[in-house]
């Protein structure tokens, strides 16, 4: 149990690229927290810096009351779960989970008991003797998971640990590490660029875009709040659909469109208009004539594509809009449906900020 | 296990003929020859010889000459594979932490691999000359009453340290390599489990390298064995005293030298003898334990 603190934590390498630019945040004891953004975004660098790997240019890391900037990795007690598994392959499953305990100067008989009961709870029992080479991708992982867990470290530490799995396991896992996460109530930092990982584990979600964190809250808060465009378009799967809009004292205008129900909004600037696809829906009024091109059948609900007639974008005709609705609902390809939407809960962000307007 | 049988022709054969051709004539066949001539006998000026079946191979090998040359030639193998090997780890594992520079370093580190032995031999002999080597000079100056001319050691010392540094750069750029092969993962995860670096080498590093250090060994090995012939040849030439006789060497002199082509090749096969033997042991035993 043990709290994790950043304040204005910067990484900038020897070339002068900065991939974390000032990050402040406050881990409770006991917390999940997903650091989520686009590849190349600085949040494997942020972890690898709480875990010791990365050198910290500038700011300050401490767990609990104590500032961790120059302690040794090993020193740090965190524990770190690799995307690749990392695993020594010159040992037995036994030896990689014993090892850390074994340079930390632990009684053998102390070390076969806590290897025996991590292995138990990961069920990988059966396994103990054998060498990494000779497991699968699922089991590898839980081996990798046991090494952390022996360990019981301050904190643990994932970096994408289930991004090498198959889809299923990946479910799976994920619910295998929440469970075990909850249980053994140790504060976890997971790193992934899955948007459902980010959404299904995190207590907490940290949206992390070009070295600073956009928004940070709950998972269903950033969801239906987001403060940031980026935020908008980075959390909910299929993707909030947007639409480049003017405001013109009463609507928001897009070539042939105008949509009511908007006030208060700048006249001079260029906006973005948000709707969720589960926003959407049939309504013979509506402002949205949607000319039908795809439609993916995902069994409880059926998936949408198509082109907003008389939307442009930049010269694009038809700017495409996903629409989510029930199973039931075929519609023949390029024929027209009329989609309405609920003003209250569409978001409106400025074009060039991206910062929330509504 | 099952395998399936294919109809095959007869053209694949003929895709490694060349091969086979080049190992027949190169090969096997002076291997045969040498099997062969090592049961004869010849007279001083090679007109006729006899047949005389393992009195060639009870000459040579119970001679005090050959087993001088055979105690030399385990030691002096032992002491260049330990070193070369050593070394060269040594200063693959520091330049792989170098960061600034580190092809510079690196390049500098693999140039003696171009140098041939022979040349070494005489850069060497330049070095240790008595009258303008600086080695030589060098050496005596800090007090080692040093003369590679006279003294065993110090002749053994000369083509040890040669040898050597001959070898290092090869062994260099393998470890290199192979050090590069290990998984940056793998050295974090480490890094987190253990904080000594000198223990995460011995129990992470070293292990890991092992199919590298295997395969080098065997490489030096045969090196030692044989390729340092023109290091010898071109400095002690076995002297004093055969103090400095490889037995490969031994091969050279007799047979050469000494015109006696029979005890030359019945040394030759005692020497393939060697080779073989020492292939299985280390095939056999030692290959398993390195693979994992």
């Amino acid at each position: 149990m043990s709290k994790v603190q950043l304040s204005n934590v910067i990484k900038t390498y020897p070339n002068g690229a900065e991939a974390v630019r000032g990050v402040d945040m406050e881990i409770q004891s006991g917390e999940f927290i997903v650091f989520v953004g686009p590849s190349g975004c600085g949040k494997s660098t942020l972890l690898r810096m709480i875990a010791g790997l990365e050198k910290i240019t500038d700011g300050q890391i401490h767990i609990d009351d104590g500032l961790i900037n120059d302690v040794s990795p090993a020193d740090r007690d965190v524990a770190m779960v690799f995307q690749n598994y990392a695993l020594y392959p010159h040992m037995t499953v036994r030896g990689n989970m014993s090892y850390g305990l074994k340079n930390r100067g632990m009684p053998k008989s102390e070390i076969d008991k806590k290897v025996t009961d991590a292995a138990e709870m990961l069920r990988i029992g059966d396994f103990l003797d054998r060498q990494p080479n000779q497991l699968s991708g699922g089991q590898r992982q839980r081996v990798a998971m046991g090494r952390a867990i022996v360990r019981e470290p301050k904190v643990f530490l994932f970096d994408e640990p289930l991004s090498n799995l198959d889809a299923k396991l990946r479910v799976q896992m994920r619910i295998e590490i929440k469970r075990l996460q909850r249980r053994m109530n140790v504060t976890s930092i997971y790193v992934t660029h899955d948007q459902t990982e980010a959404m299904t584990l995190a207590d907490r979600l940290a949206v992390i875009n070009d070295g600073k964190i956009e928004q940070m809250g709950a998972p269903i808060d950033l969801y239906n709040n987001p403060e940031t465009l980026f935020v908008a378009s980075f959390i909910g799967s299929p993707q909030v659909n947007l639409l480049p809009v003017t405001f013109d004292g009463q609507h928001l205008v897009n070539g042939n469109l105008k949509l009511a129900g908007f006030s208060d909004l700048p006249n001079s600037k260029e906006l973005v208009l948000g709707i969720r696809p589960d926003e959407l829906s049939l309504d013979d009024n509506g402002q949205f004539p949607l000319r039908v091109d795809i439609v993916e059948q995902h069994g409880s609900d059926n998936l949408i594509y198509g082109g907003i007639l008389g939307a442009t974008d930049d010269g694009v005709e038809e700017m495409e809009f996903c629409f989510k609705t029930s199973q039931d609902m075929l519609p023949d390809l390029d024929s027209t449906l009329t989609l309405g939407f609920n003003a209250e809960r569409a978001m409106v962000f400025d074009k060039t900020t991206g910062d929330r307007l509504r | 296990m099952k395998r399936v049988q294919f109809e095959h022709s007869a053209i694949p054969y003929l895709f490694v003929a060349p091969q086979i051709i080049i190992i027949l004539v190169f090969f096997l066949w002076p291997a045969a020859q040498a099997i062969y001539q090592s049961f004869l006998l010849e007279d001083a000026f090679g007109l006729s010889s006899q047949f005389v079946w393992f009195r060639n191979y009870e000459d040579t090998i119970f001679s005090d000459s050959w087993l001088q040359a055979a105690g030399f030639t385990i030691v002096f193998s032992a002491i260049v594979t330990f070193l070369s090997l050593a070394l060269a780890l040594l200063l693959a594992v520091k330049a792989n932490e170098v960061i600034r520079g580190a092809s510079t370093y690196k390049t500098t580190l693999m140039w003696a691999y171009a140098i041939a032995p022979p040349v070494a031999g005489l850069m060497g002999n330049l070095m240790f000359n008595p009258l303008i080597g600086d080695m030589y000079k060098f050496l005596n100056a800090i007090g080692w009453d040093f003369d590679h001319k006279l003294d065993s050691f110090d002749a053994g010392f000369v083509v040890v340290l040669i040898s050597v540094w001959k070898q290092v750069s090869v062994n260099f750029i393998f470890f290199l390599s192979g050090l590069q092969g290990i998984p940056k993962s793998v050295n974090e995860a480490s890094m987190m489990d253990c904080r000594s670096p000198t223990r995460r080498f011995w129990t992470i590093t070293f292990p890991l390298l092992a199919p590298t250090t295997f395969f080098l060994m065997v490489i030096n090995i045969t090196y030692a064995f044989f390729e340092t012939f023109g290091i010898i040849d071109t400095t002690t030439r076995g002297a004093p005293g055969g103090a400095t006789n490889t037995l490969v060497f031994k091969v050279f002199q007799d047979g050469f030298r000494g015109a006696d082509l029979g005890g030359s090749s019945a040394q030759s096969v005692v020497l393939m003898i060697m080779v073989l033997a020492l292939t299985v042991v280390q095939f056999r035993f030692i290959e398993r334990k390195v693979h994992y």
